[in-house]
Order: C-alpha cells, then sequence, then structure tokens
C-alpha cells in the first residue's frame, strides 16, 4: 500500500465520521421538534458562514483568537520547557516547582479570568496570559517526565564526548525528551482553545470566536453562534492532523522514537 | 612511562546486605597502542574498573593518568563504547552520530562531516551515512559507536563487551573488523569481555579478573601473530589455558 492511498485512507474516515454527526444534526434540526432559531437547519449556517468569511469578518475574529492562542503558547513552551529540563535535573528546582505546579494545576484556567481582569484590565492581555496559564502546566510535566525518562546511556555517551551545558541541554536533552515535550504541546493546545474561548466570553471586547460566540447570544443568533463553533473545530482539526501530525512525522517518527499504530 | 597507569584503584559501596567491595588495590600498566582485555566472571569488577577509567564513576581511593595526566571526570583523550545498541542518538543520521564529538570540540560542520565519513568507511558503513540508528542492524549500531568513538581521535578506546548483545555469526565479523580497526589506528584499548574466545582472538595481553571482592588475579600475554587463527592449536591452547585461569576448564556433569 502507499503512502498516498494510506493518507486518502485516513482522510476518508475522518471525513465519514464528522458527516455522520452532520446528518444526525440536520435531521434533529428539520424535525420541526425544536424552533429554528435555536436550532437552525445547517445551510442556514452554512450561509451564514459563508457570508461572515466572504465580508472577512469571521477570519478576523478568526485571526484574533489564533494570534492569543499562539502568543500564549509560546510563552508557555518557552517558560516550561527549559524549566521541565532544570526540574528533573536538579532536585532543588524540581523541590520548589512540584508543590507550585500540583497546587496551581487543578485550579480551571477560566476562574482566573476575573482575577486576571483585575489586574489587566480587558483585552488580549488577559487572553494571553490565561492561554499561558493553561498551557503551561502540560508542558512542564511531560518535559518533566520525558528529561527523567532519557535512556542514561545517551548522557553517558553525550558527556564521554564533551557535550556539557547548553550543547548537553539543546542537542541531547531537548531531542531526547522530543515524544514527552510534543505531548505536553499536543495536549496544552488543546487546553489552551477551551482556555482562550472563556477568556473571550468575559475579557475580549470586540474581538475573538469566543466573543462573537458569547456576543451572539444576546441577540439570539444561533445561526453565527454555530458558525463560530464549526471555525473553531475546523482550525483544532487542522491543527491536530497538519502541525502537530507533520510535527510527529518529521521528528519522533522518522527517528524511530515513537511508531505508528498499525492500520 | 606508560600510557595508561593504574595505581591501587578501589571502589567500595553500600548495599542494603552491607558495604561490598567492587574493586579492590587494581594496579595495571597499560601500554601505548596496546589492546588489553579484561575477563572475568560477572561481578568482577570488570565493567566498573572500565567505568572509573571512563570517569563516570570516581574511586574510592588510587589514581589512574592516562598519558601522564590523572583522570578526573571523562575527557575527550577517551572513547567509549557501551554493550547497549540504544548507546546511538536516534534524532541522529549516522553521520551526525559519528560527527557528535567534533561538533562539542568545535570542528567546523564541513571538516567534520568529512572526518566522520573516514570513519564510517573505516568501519565499512560508507553506504550508511544518511540512516537513522533504528534503521540498521545491531551489528551495524555498534559499528557506528566504533566510528563515534574514534573520530574526535581519543588516545583510547574503552570497550564494555560491545559485542555480547549479537549473534555469533555477526560477532565474528565484528571481531574481525574491530581487530582491523585496530590495526589501522593504533589505539590503545582496554576491551572488557567475559568471552575467552574473543580474548583470546583480540588481546595483547589479557587480565583475569576474580569476584568478591574484584581484584586482578593473573594476566596472560597471548604471543600469537596476527591476523590470528581461532581454529590454530597455538589459539585453542591459550584458550585453555585461560578458561583454566578462570576455573572453568571442568567438563560439565
Amino acid at each position: 500500500m502507499t503512502l498516498t492511498a494510506d493518507r486518502i485512507r485516513s482522510w476518508r474516515r475522518a471525513a465519514t465520521s464528522i458527516i455522520g454527526v452532520l446528518v444526525l444534526y440536520e435531521i434533529v434540526a428539520r424535525s420541526g421538534y425544536f424552533p429554528a432559531v435555536l436550532l437552525p437547519p445547517l445551510s442556514k449556517v452554512a450561509a451564514t458562514l459563508y457570508t461572515s468569511l466572504i465580508d472577512g469578518t469571521m477570519l478576523q475574529h478568526a485571526a484574533a483568537t489564533l494570534y492569543r492562542v499562539l502568543f500564549g503558547m509560546v510563552l508557555a513552551i518557552a517558560v516550561a520547557v527549559p524549566l521541565g529540563v532544570l526540574m528533573a535535573r536538579f532536585k532543588p528546582v524540581e523541590n520548589f516547582c512540584l508543590p507550585l505546579a500540583s497546587a496551581l494545576m487543578p485550579i480551571p484556567s477560566l476562574a482566573w479570568v476575573p482575577v486576571f481582569i483585575l489586574w489587566f484590565g480587558l483585552g488580549n492581555t488577559v487572553a494571553i496570559l490565561i492561554v499561558f496559564y493553561a498551557s503551561t502546566f502540560p508542558i512542564l510535566l511531560n518535559t518533566w517526565s520525558g528529561v527523567r525518562s532519557v535512556n542514561p546511556l545517551w548522557l553517558r555517551a553525550a558527556g564521554a564526548m564533551g557535550a556539557d551545558g547548553q550543547s548537553l541541554f539543546w542537542k541531547v536533552m531537548i531531542p531526547a525528551a522530543s515524544p514527552f515535550i510534543i505531548t505536553g504541546i499536543r495536549q496544552a493546545f488543546l487546553r489552551a482553545w477551551i482556555a482562550v474561548i472563556g477568556a473571550e466570553f468575559l475579557a475580549a471586547s470586540d474581538f475573538g470566536l469566543g466573543w462573537v460566540i458569547f456576543d451572539s447570544k444576546e441577540f439570539l443568533n444561533a445561526d453565527l453562534m454555530l458558525a463560530s463553533l464549526a471555525v473553531i473545530g475546523f482550525i483544532g482539526f487542522v491543527f491536530e492532523r497538519v502541525v502537530f501530525g507533520s510535527v510527529e512525522k518529521a521528528t519522533v517518527m522518522r527517528w524511530g522514537m515513537v511508531r505508528a499504530a498499525k492500520t | 612511562m606508560s600510557e595508561i597507569e593504574i595505581r591501587d584503584v578501589s571502589l567500595s559501596y553500600d548495599t542494603p546486605a552491607g558495604r561490598v567491595q567492587g574493586v579492590q588495590d587494581v594496579s595495571l600498566d597499560i601500554e601505548r597502542s596496546e589492546f588489553l582485555c579484561l575477563v572475568g566472571p560477572s561481578g568482577c569488577g570488570k565493567s566498573t574498573l572500565l567505568n572509573i577509567i571512563a570517569g563516570f564513576i570516581p574511586p574510592s581511593g588510587g589514581e589512574i593518568r592516562i598519558g601522564g595526566k590523572a583522570v578526573n571526570g571523562h575527557g575527550m583523550d577517551r572513547g567509549v563504547v557501551f554493550q547497549d545498541f540504544a548507546q546511538l542518538f536516534p534524532w541522529r543520521t549516522a553521520l551526525g552520530n559519528v560527527a557528535f564529538g567534533l561538533e562539542m570540540k568545535g570542528v567546523a560542520k564541513e571538516e567534520r562531516e568529512k572526518i566522520a565519513r573516514e570513519q564510517l568507511r573505516l568501519v565499512k558503513l560508507e553506504k550508511f551515512v544518511s540512516s537513522y540508528p533504528h534503521h540498521l542492524s545491531g551489528g551495524m549500531q555498534q559499528r557506528v559507536a566504533i566510528a563515534r568513538a574514534l573520530a574526535y581521535n581519543p588516545a583510547v578506546l574503552l570497550m564494555d563487551e560491545p559485542f555480547a548483545a549479537l549473534d555469533a555469526l555477526t560477532r565474528d565479523d565484528m571481531q574481525r573488523l574491530l581487530a582491523e580497526v585496530w590495526h589501522e589506528t593504533k589505539k590503545t584499548v582496554i576491551y572488557v569481555t567475559h568471552n575467552v574466545s574473543e580474548a583470546v582472538y583480540l588481546a595483547d595481553r589479557v587480565i583475569i579478573m576474580t569476584p568478591h571482592p574484584g581484584t586482578v588475579k593473573s594476566e596472560m600475554k597471548i604471543d600469537l601473530p596476527r591476523p590470528r587463527d581461532p581454529l590454530s592449536v597455538e589459539f585453542l591452547d591459550y584458550q585453555k589455558r585461560l578458561l583454566k585461569e578462570l576455573g572453568q576448564d571442568k567438563p560439565h556433569n
């Protein structure tokens, strides 16, 4: 079986399950049991989505949300990856950070939104910080586990060849822990989306998909709400399949550090 | 002056069962370009001694000098090859693995890749420069590991049972290849093994160690012309004498 055939097959499978659910929704929506304002048929949602895409408003909102997610995640990666490595390598750092992580992690990021609004006012800062908060812990803990499970032989071999400090960090620790770090970033991305939409409900004035959904509720625009949800789903899907999928294929799968599932 | 001087090296450590003397008062002199094998049953401290020489474990007593300089931690005057195939970095190609030490030394990319290529040619892997370790067989991975340890041109090559996890046929090939590589590079080699015929095939001199505590029992010079024929009478005679030294010459009941 060729690789392209494999890929087509996997996309077809994904499409089948998504279309199946959409058809089910359409049947319920058209059954007449529920008012159409609350449960608009797909054609209506699609039309709304189309016009909002054409006039550019949806893209603007999506871009605003995506900007917050990516900004917050880049911050989280920049902090959590080095900190996770340090935690795994140095006991005092672990002793200091682990209780903090254990205490902060269970607090839902949304619970911080009102606090952050008080501190930073409405706008981008709050959303970005909430994303940062939500995505830091999965990256931190996965990096920490990843470095602790690095094959000690690699460290010995690297040490024998003169690696230390910076070179040991960049050229051994990070690639050696990369299956865990990628998993951490994946989990973080998921949490980041949940966090950003919540933050936008409350803290974003005027822009972002979360704000659109929240604002549409005031005007009973169920079709626009559902169109926004579709856009969120689409972006998530693309990131999961295309971005993370390709990163994995180009790194840990290519290196044989993780394997693809059997078909 | 010998290339490597080992003086009264000891290592003891605590276990739940009490204090264990892993290595006790080992003194050895190893000449430049000598191929030395450390042989003994498991627990005799041969691997521990190698790890001390490599600088991975500090000895609890005694001193080691290499080229007159006292060993303190690991250093680039020594290259190390382990038994486990997983010693290679899976995220680097064969070439990338071999070039690693040179990269740490600050050798320019073009130069280090040239040297790495030469090293891979030495272990007959010139066709696999851009393969990742998981695409290579166990024997090939160990050859990459040897090339990697040689690439930054250390004075001494330390090998800890590098072929013990290979099948018998591959092991024979690898021993032949290592004898060639040694002949070509003239490195000082310390090679740990529990395989008597491997020791007779490779070594200029065999050090026989015994456990509890880990000490040197005796040594044996292998005075055979190279390349050696493992089926010759002289070879088998050495093997027999070595087995006798190890107390392994009695037939099984």
